[in-house]
C-alpha cells in the first residue's frame, strides 16, 4: 500500500514539481510548440527532397514526439532532485526504491501520449494526412507501447544524471540523434548498416515502424512482434536505469557526495 | 559544442541521406551551407536570450544595467559573439559533408562567400540582440525563444524554398537575416551575385539595431521600475 502511494502520489508530485519550476508556459511551447513546428519542417523538407510522402512523416515525428516528454521530462525529473538539492531528503526515507524510481515515469508516460496526440491532431489539419477513426485506438496503443520505452531510456538519462554534471546534453544528444537513427526522418533502409544497428537498439524504431503499418491499415495483430521488442527493448533501459540509480545511491551514501557537482 | 556543432551536423547528416534517397538536382552543397546556417541561428537564438540569463544568474545583470555606458553598448558585443559561434555550424557542416558524403567544396566567388559570412554573423548577432532585449525584462522569455528555431528555420529557406511554403510566409522571410545569409552563401558558392543579399544583411542589421535600441530602453525601464532584474 505504502509503495503503491509512493509510486502515485510521488509520481504526481515531482512531475508538478517540475512543471511548477518551469511554468505552463514553457509546458506549451516547449512540449505541444516544438513537436508541431518539428513535424512541420520535416514534412516540407520531405516533400522537397521528395523522398516520402506526408503520412511518413507525420507518423514519424509525432511517435517521436514522445521523446519531448520520454526522454527530456523523465531525465529532468530524476536528475532535478539532485539539481534542486532534494536529492538527500527523497533518499533519506524509507521509501520502496522501484516505486519511487517508477512512480516518476508515470505522468511522462501520460504526458507523451497528450503530445503525440496533438501532433497527430496538428498533422491531420494541416498537412497532406488523413487517419479512419477506426485506427485510432489501436494506433493509441502503439503510441502507448513507444512512449513507456522511450520512458525506460529517460530514466536511464536521469540516472546518469545522479553523476554526471550536464545530462542534459546527452538528453539533447540523444533526442536529436533519434530523428536520424530510429526511421523518424530517414527511411532505416537508406542508412548504412552500423546506423540501422544502433536505430534497431533504441526504442522509438520499432514503435515508428508499427505505427505506420496501423495508420496504413495493419491491425494490431500484424505488429505485435514490432510491439514485442519495442517493449523489451524499453523494459532493458529501465532495468539498467534501475541498477544505476541503486549503485548511484549507495556510491553517493558511502562518498557523502549524493549533490555534489 | 551540441547547439553549434552536434545539432547541426546530425540535421545535415538528415538532409544528406534524405537528399541522397530523393535524387534532387540541388548539390549536397547546398545542403551543407543550409544547415550550418541553421546552427548559426540556433547559436544565436540560444545564446543571445542565454547570455542574459547566464548574467542574471551570476548576480552580475543589474550591475552592467546600472554602469554609465548604455545597457545595449555592453550586450551588442555578446550577442555577435554568440553568433559568430555559427561559423563553427558552418565550418563543421561543410567539412563533414566533404569527409563522409564526398560533397565538392568548390565556390564559384571564395572572396565573396568569405564576405557573406561575417556580414551574416552581423545580421543574426544584431538579430540576437533585439531578442536579448526581451530577456532583460521577462525572466521565461526562454519559453518563447525555444519555439522559434524551426520555425525560423523554414521561413528562411534554408532548406526548403520559401516558396513552397504557404504564401503568408514569404513577406515575413523578407525579414529575417537567415533568408539573406543563405542566399548570399549560395549565390557566392554556385556563381551568382551575393552582393544585394549581402546589402540586405547589412541593411537588417541597422534596422535591428534601431529596434533593439528602442525595445532594450523600454525593457530596461520596466525592469527598473518594476524591481525585477536580479529576480531569477
Amino acid at each position: 500500500m505504502a509503495a503503491a502511494r509512493v509510486f502515485l502520489v510521488g509520481g504526481v508530485i515531482s512531475y508538478r514539481a517540475l512543471f511548477n519550476w518551469i511554468r505552463p508556459l514553457s509546458y506549451a511551447t516547449t512540449m505541444l510548440g516544438i513537436p508541431l513546428f518539428q513535424l512541420l519542417f520535416f514534412a516540407y523538407v520531405g516533400r522537397f527532397a521528395g523522398v516520402r510522402d506526408d503520412a511518413f512523416f507525420v507518423v514519424g515525428n509525432a511517435v517521436q514526439a514522445t521523446a519531448m516528454g520520454g526522454l527530456y521530462a523523465m531525465t529532468m525529473t530524476v536528475a532535478n532532485e539532485r539539481f534542486f538539492g532534494t536529492l538527500a531528503p527523497v533518499l533519506a526515507t524509507p521509501a520502496n526504491r522501484l516505486a519511487l524510481f517508477l512512480g516518476r515515469a508515470l505522468p511522462v508516460v501520460l504526458n507523451a501520449l497528450a503530445v503525440s496526440a496533438v501532433a497527430f491532431a496538428a498533422g491531420l489539419l494541416l498537412l497532406d494526412f488523413s487517419l479512419p477513426a477506426a485506427r485510432v485506438p489501436a494506433l493509441a496503443a502503439v503510441v502507448l507501447v513507444t512512449a513507456t520505452a522511450t520512458t525506460g531510456l529517460g530514466l536511464l538519462l536521469g540516472s546518469l544524471g545522479l553523476r554526471v554534471r550536464d545530462v542534459l546534453f546527452a538528453s539533447n544528444l540523444v533526442y536529436f540523434g533519434t530523428l536520424l537513427v530510429c526511421g523518424v526522418n530517414v527511411p532505416l533502409d537508406v542508412l548504412p548498416p552500423w546506423l540501422q544497428a544502433v536505430g534497431r537498439a533504441l526504442p522509438l524504431t520499432h514503435g515508428v515502424e508499427a505505427a505506420r503499418r496501423v495508420a496504413g491499415g495493419e491491425g494490431l495483430g500484424g505488429v505485435d512482434g514490432l510491439l514485442a521488442t519495442e517493449a523489451g527493448i524499453g523494459a532493458a533501459y529501465a532495468l539498467v536505469a534501475f541498477a544505476l540509480f541503486r549503485v548511484f545511491e549507495l556510491e553517493g551514501r558511502r562518498r557523502a557526495s549524493l549533490e555534489t557537482y | 559544442m551540441l547547439v553549434s556543432v552536434l545539432e547541426p551536423l546530425i540535421f545535415a547528416t538528415i538532409a544528406f541521406y534524405l537528399w541522397g534517397a530523393g535524387g534532387r538536382e540541388q548539390t549536397l552543397l547546398y545542403v551543407a551551407l543550409g544547415a550550418g546556417l541553421m546552427g548559426m541561428w540556433s547559436a544565436t537564438l540560444f545564446g543571445s536570450g542565454g547570455l542574459i540569463q547566464w548574467q542574471r544568474w551570476q548576480r552580475t545583470l543589474e550591475l552592467l544595467v546600472a554602469a554609465p555606458p548604455r545597457f545595449l553598448v555592453t550586450a551588442l558585443p555578446f550577442t555577435v559573439a554568440t553568433a559568430s559561434l555559427g561559423l563553427y555550424s558552418v565550418a563543421a557542416t561543410l567539412l563533414w559533408g566533404r569527409l563522409l558524403f564526398g560533397v565538392p567544396l568548390a565556390f564559384e566567388h571564395p572572396f565573396l562567400f568569405l564576405l557573406a559570412l561575417p556580414a551574416t554573423v552581423l545580421a543574426l548577432g544584431v538579430l540576437g540582440l533585439v531578442f536579448a532585449s526581451t530577456f532583460v525584462f521577462y525572466r521565461h522569455a526562454n519559453a518563447f525563444s525555444n519555439l522559434l528555431e524551426y520555425p525560423v528555420w523554414l521561413a528562411s529557406g534554408v532548406l526548403v524554398p520559401v516558396s513552397l511554403l504557404p504564401g503568408f510566409v514569404e513577406p515575413l522571410s523578407w525579414a529575417l537575416a537567415p533568408t539573406w545569409g543563405v542566399r548570399a552563401l549560395r549565390d557566392a558558392a554556385f556563381g551568382g551575385n551575393p552582393l544585394p543579399e549581402i546589402g540586405a544583411c547589412l541593411a537588417l542589421a541597422v534596422a535591428y539595431l534601431t529596434l533593439a535600441a528602442v525595445a532594450m530602453a523600454n525593457f530596461e525601464r520596466l525592469a527598473r521600475r518594476h524591481a525585477t532584474l536580479s529576480l531569477t
